[in-house]
């Protein structure tokens, strides 16, 4: 098999490509932020003082205190576990349901890949915004609500991806060799199809998942995600909106945060698909 | 092109009439009877009772569905809760600001992306391609209500150019009403731009590595009319299609640009109708977004046929 020297290759092109080095270092730093907010943050989130608050950035704040005292750090690295959990469920969602249905249609073909496409179109029609306005007006505001209106608009991205590659590989030779060897459709899909698209989806999923983050912040803005007390940075930017001219480091700081991971998705994002899919090239 | 364009439209009103029924069945299941919420805790059985006949509540879910089906199609989206007054015309009056702050954003974004695409395309692998590209990145990371909030904070607050929020309405005068949506717009379109920046220079550098385009050069014309005449019409399709797919996310995003802004748009009437349990606006304004979307998507089909001639005989 020569799958593991085309890793070792893959590795090597990863760590000389500019993007993904960069990328994986952000991530990998949001990730450990992340983690590190479970056991330590410079101070307890739900510790109010009053006297300290709206103070700008100092050697006992690095990032300043809002508008209840409390430090913006703090806050931001707690934040950062709703907004990667959010978008990592969503992201999961849409591969669960979304892959498996591209891969019927590509398989089957005809009236199912019909009324599947067709059904992609009709959760297309509805932004994720608006799809999360419809089930906050049913089941009320929440994280659990945010990520099935993110996921649920996931779903036909990845349908996409997996359909379109798998109508590529099906009439490969290497495939009409395993269908004459008498294995049925599931089995190839799964022994055959799926290994060979992984590489697409792996980039596809980098792409959905910084979304998740910017669609996660969008909705916690508007109140729609994440319910007070657990931080999310959508909320402190919402809560910083009335205190823009007496703290402006209430906004910057969380929008910051924002701004940082989901460059670092994208890098990794693009750095990716240079690595693993030279068609797709972005710098053709 | 005649069956070409005749599936698409068909398609499209296929997928209307899937959307309508997903938005009735979802807003259908919300707990709680409109007739009860009308009239408050203190009304009495009868009263209620009366109202959820008046309203046609008490028929069964498909003759409301139809009823309501009907009402969209001659525009008459029934009669909100709380305003008493119809839906129809609540929506036409958020309209006014919503649509041309979706328009001006789309024109702004477009005019800002395609000249940084042309420009990023032509110096490719140049210091000035990498620094437009890399500024293009950021861009795409910024969540437009940030960009907005700091907007406020050095056009409003600081400078005090602009105000910070609000809207005078078209009747103070159309400079009033425009300065209120200049910081909006600008907040909605710059995240937009960058995507369609970075999409434009991309489908550009597909075209101009096309045999033709290695032959327009060599029968004698120049970079500039190769890149003008040839490379930028065939690399309209993926551009017109980001182009479609961002006017709705315009249009979504006006819902939260709208609250950083304090401006009575559609998305401010979405979220007030929706902490009032004033569904039949929500159902109305949902319904009239997921239609505009469905309808660009479709002009965006129509028009691949006009500027790709092969795609008229597929359909």
């Amino acid at each position: 098999m020569s799958v593991p020297a085309e890793w070792q290759q893959n590795l090597a092109k990863a760590f000389s490509n500019r993007s993904f080095l960069i990328g994986l270092i952000i991530t990998g730093l949001i990730a450990l932020t992340a983690v590190l907010s479970f056991v330590w943050t410079p101070y307890a989130v739900g510790t109010l003082d009053i006297a300290g608050k709206l103070k700008p950035p100092s050697e006992a704040h690095w990032l300043g205190t809002d508008h209840y005292g409390r430090d913006i750090l703090s806050m931001i690295m707690v934040g950062s576990r709703n907004s990667i959990a959010v978008a990592l469920v969503s992201v999961v969602i849409g591969i669960a349901v979304g892959v498996p249905l591209g891969l019927w249609a590509a398989a089957r073909g005809g009236l199912i890949d019909e009324i599947l496409m067709r059904f992609n179109d009709l959760v297309f029609a509805f932004p994720a915004l608006l799809s999360a306005v419809m089930i906050t007006a049913v089941f009320g505001p929440g994280a659990v609500n945010a990520i099935i209106a993110i996921g649920i608009f996931n779903i036909p991205v990845f349908a996409r991806v997996a359909r379109g590659a798998a109508l590529v590989l099906w009439p490969r030779e290497y495939i009409l060799a395993a269908r004459a060897s008498g294995k049925g459709a599931l089995r190839i899909t799964v022994e055959h199809i799926l290994p060979n698209m992984a590489n697409l989806l792996i980039v596809q999923a980098t792409i959905q998942f910084s979304l998740g983050i910017l669609a996660e912040a969008g909705l916690s803005y508007v109140g729609l995600g994440s319910q007070p007390p657990m931080p999310s940075w959508g909320r402190m930017l919402f809560e910083a909106q009335t205190m823009i001219s007496l703290a402006p480091h209430m906004a910057l700081f969380p929008g910051l945060a924002i701004v940082v991971t989901v460059l670092g998705l994208n890098l990794l994002g693009d750095g990716l698909r240079d690595v693993l899919d030279p068609r797709l090239r972005r710098d053709r | 092109m005649l069956s070409y364009a005749s599936k698409r439209v068909l398609i499209g009103i296929a997928t209307m009439l899937a959307a309508s029924i997903v938005v009735f069945a979802v807003l259908e299941v919300v707990p709680g009877d409109p007739a009860r919420l009308m009239l408050g805790m203190n009304a009495t059985e009868d009263a209620v009772r009366a109202l959820q006949e008046q309203m046609g509540l008490n028929q069964p879910l498909l003759v409301r569905y139809f009823h309501w089906l009907g009402g969209l199609l001659t525009g008459n989206l029934g009669r909100s809760y709380t305003y008493a007054v119809p839906v129809i015309d609540l929506i036409t009056e958020r309209i006014a600001v919503s649509l041309p702050l979706a328009l001006i954003s789309l024109a702004l974004s477009t005019t800002i992306a395609l000249p940084v695409g042309l420009f990023s395309a032509s110096r490719r692998g140049t210091i000035s391609d990498t620094a437009t590209m890399g500024a293009a990145q950021i861009g795409v990371a910024i969540p437009n209500f940030w960009f907005a909030l700091l907007l406020v904070y050095i056009f409003a607050v600081t400078l005090r150019l602009v105000p910070a929020g609000g809207f005078p309405g078209w009747s103070a005068g159309m400079w009033p009403a425009l300065k209120s949506l200049i910081l909006p717009s600008i907040a909605l379109a710059l995240p937009q731009a960058a995507i369609l920046a970075r999409v434009t220079r991309s489908a550009l550098l597909d075209v101009l590595g096309e045999d033709y385009i290695r032959t327009a050069r060599a029968k004698g014309l120049t970079r500039r009319s190769v890149l003008y005449r040839h490379a930028l019409r065939n690399a309209l399709i993926p551009i017109l299609t980001i182009l479609g797919l961002q006017f709705a996310f315009l249009l979504a995003g006006t819902i939260i640009i709208e609250n950083v802004f304090y401006l009575p748009g559609l998305g401010r009437l979405v979220f007030q109708a929706i902490t009032q349990r004033d569904l039949i606006v929500v159902e109305g304004v949902v319904m009239l977004l997921v239609a505009t979307v469905i309808l660009i998507n479709l002009l965006v089909d129509l028009s691949y046929a006009v500027v790709d001639p092969r795609l008229r005989g597929r359909t």
